[in-house]
């Protein structure tokens, strides 16, 4: 990415309201009375196993699938019912769209041709896009002659061109290798930064979340989990399915009574430990038998079972522990994680009420 | 010697015999090629230069006079400019009607399969059958047509195939009702073919449906165009078995194409001489027709 000392970027973004939208397909609820709210000029990402109604959100805020229950505001304004054109945002596609009879310049440019932009306007913007990003030595090409990342760059330019207030962007780092994903990551968030539009981000890559997103939005067989910011949604899921999606390996949840011997309070609950939270300590409160290892260099995961239920922990590379050995673990209070037994949400006053009894 | 001699032989005879494996793998098709196609031109080629043999009159040499006669025929010219006309009126209306039909079977409405079934009828019913419903159609005074503009307009009887200004431009009818269906099936496919993405990244940059029509879905279909309208035109000089039916070429040539005109020459009149002579000027027609299509139109198709 490069930038001359006089560019100027007068785009800004809008915020996008969600009040209860409902997408119904044959019966099924592809998406369930989902409320978010997205503030102007944030990087939000819609991430969620496939299925999950985080496209078919995406593509309802664009107008591209009608909205069955409910409404959606960008800028505080209604936009509903609105043909996609009028919304004032862009999109980049999964697999580009791009045209392929088009050069690139054209097809950067063609939604200032719709619109009749005139030619000196929409040649200036054209060149600064490309300088933007690289594209200057290819405006020329068709998108057949174009690597995998160029195509990518290519869709972005023609997102970004006319600086609308809102992109939307449709796992648009799927078809990518994963060193040029890792670039494209970092060059999308610069420019979203750069640029100051709004942009609202699906992927089913919590990685790619966490590292892009100001605020992530976990969705779930059409339905909200959780919306945060992708910090708080690490220490604190609000849900099993939420600890469970993000983090590598996932957090353990386990059965309230696999912890009876702190709290037998716990018994009708769930509680979630991350596999990093775990230690070996001698007089730790969790009895486990380790059944196997996998060494990773740096550290290593083990698998444990206490009481029937399977767990997994991280332990630094160096430490010896023999597959069969039965060991006892620690844990820091603040990382135990409990989930109502019944609606599944997070139990803060449960987890320190376990935290009190572990100090005391 | 011997050791260069032998490396630099042995290639050789494989590459001998893979020449003769080729062959044979051709032979099967080049027989059918030469026994129908080439040889019946070469051979009409050379007749177009005799007299046509009578009884006990051989052929005889004549150079160029056949093709003396063929410029000096009236009939000829007329058929030529019938063939033109022809040509003119069926091939941009069935493409156009094609993809206005592909458009409107494209899109998700209700009972599709019935229409795209009812559009491509006309294509799989026998051009015999076709063409003696249309006989019925045009009938004067008790034919479909008649009957309707005699009831709602009030119109005399017209006969549409017996009168000269309109026998033409009543086979041109039935012509186009009959191709554009089978265009269709083409464009169809075309359609099909586009993601639908391209057209939502279109619709989302504001482009209106004649917008996502002419720069997109119809360069798009490009090579489909190329493929149907050289095909059309080779129709358009192929048509004869509508006019045997409906009109015999008349009245007064006003509906005979050339085809048909060969068609009459050789084995009606058995001027088969002539009948090449007129054969040899179809084929040139077809050939630079179809050598220029894809000079023309190769700079303007986009293919994947």
């Amino acid at each position: 990415m490069s930038s001359s000392a006089n560019d100027t970027w007068t785009g800004s973004g809008q915020d996008i309201r969600l009040e209860a939208v409902s997408k119904i397909w044959g019966g099924h609820r592809a998406v369930d009375n989902l409320s978010i709210d997205i503030p102007a000029g944030t990087f939000t990402v819609l991430l969620g196993p496939s299925g999950c109604g985080k496209s078919t959100t995406l593509r309802m805020i664009a107008g591209l699938e009608s909205v069955d229950q409910g409404r959606i505001l960008i800028g505080g304004r209604d936009i509903t019912h609105l043909p996609a054109a009028e919304r004032g945002l862009s999109m980049v596609f999964q697999s580009y769209a791009l045209f392929p009879h088009l050069s690139v310049a054209e097809n950067i440019v063609f939604g200032l041709k719709v619109r009749r932009v005139g030619r000196t306007e929409r040649d200036e913007k054209l060149a600064r896009v490309a300088g933007l990003l690289g594209l200057s030595e290819l405006l020329e090409r068709k998108p057949g002659q174009l690597s995998g990342g160029q195509q990518q760059r290519v869709a972005l330019g023609r997102a970004i061109i006319a600086e609308r207030p809102v992109c939307l962007m449709d796992e648009p780092l799927s078809n990518l290798d994963a060193k040029l994903r890792h670039e494209m990551r970092v060059e999308i968030r610069a420019l979203q930064k750069k640029l100051g539009f709004t942009m609202v981000y699906v992927t089913h890559d919590q990685v790619e979340a966490i590292t892009m997103a100001d605020q992530v939005v976990l969705l779930n067989a059409g339905h909200l989990e959780q919306a945060a910011d992708p910090r708080e949604l690490y220490r604190r899921p609000a849900t099993p399915f939420a600890a469970r999606f993000i983090g590598v390996p996932p957090m353990n949840v386990l059965p309230g009574a696999a912890l009876a011997d702190i709290d037998p309070g716990l018994s009708p609950h769930s509680v979630g430990l991350r596999p990093e939270a775990l230690v070996p300590t001698d007089n730790g409160p969790l009895k486990a038998r380790v059944t196997s290892l996998e060494y990773l260099g740096a550290d290593m995961l083990i698998d444990c079972e206490t009481a029937g239920a399977g767990f997994t922990m991280r332990l630094p590379g160096d430490r010896e522990v023999a597959p069969g050995s039965e060991i006892r673990l620690g844990f820091a209070a603040q990382d135990l994680h409990v989930f109502d037994g019944q609606s599944g949400r997070r139990r803060d006053d449960l987890a320190e009420e376990t935290g009190r009894r572990m100090a005391g | 010697m011997t050791a260069t001699d032998t490396t630099a032989r042995a290639p050789l005879s494989i590459r001998g015999r893979e020449w003769i494996h080729a062959w044979l793998l051709l032979l099967p098709a080049l027989v059918f090629l030469f026994a129908f196609t080439h040889i019946p031109a070469i051979a009409t080629f050379w007749h177009s230069f005799f007299s046509t043999p009578r009884g006990r009159r051989p052929a005889r040499f004549l150079g160029l006079d056949n093709y003396e006669r063929m410029i000096a025929d009236p009939v000829f010219w007329k058929v030529m400019g019938n063939n033109l006309w022809f040509a003119l009126g069926t091939i941009p209306v069935s493409i156009a009607l094609a993809i206005v039909m592909a458009l409107w079977v494209n899109d998700r409405l209700a009972g599709r399969g019935f229409v795209r079934m009812a559009y491509f009828t006309p294509t799989v019913l026998p051009l015999i059958a076709v063409a003696n419903i249309w006989l019925f159609f045009y009938t004067p005074g008790f034919g479909l047509i008649d009957q309707v503009t005699g009831s709602l307009f009030g119109w005399p009887h017209t006969n549409w195939l017996g009168d000269p200004a309109t026998a033409l431009n009543a086979v041109i009818v039935v012509t186009v009702w009959k191709e554009a269906g089978f265009f269709m099936i083409f464009y169809l496919a075309a359609l099909q073919a586009i993601p639908p993405s391209l057209v939502e990244a279109a619709k989302i940059e504001g482009a209106g449906k004649w917008t996502i029509f002419r720069r997109i879905t119809f360069p798009l279909m490009m090579p489909t165009t190329l493929f149907v309208s050289i095909n059309a035109v080779i129709n358009s000089f192929r048509l004869v078995d509508h006019i045997f039916i409906l009109t015999d070429g008349g009245p007064d040539n006003a509906s005979s194409l050339l085809l048909f005109y060969i068609y009459e020459t050789a084995f009606e009149y058995w001027e088969t001489g002539y009948g090449a002579t007129l054969t040899v000027a179809l084929l040139v027609i077809l050939c630079a027709l179809a050598i220029g299509q894809f000079f023309l139109f190769d700079r303007k198709v986009h293919y994947k």
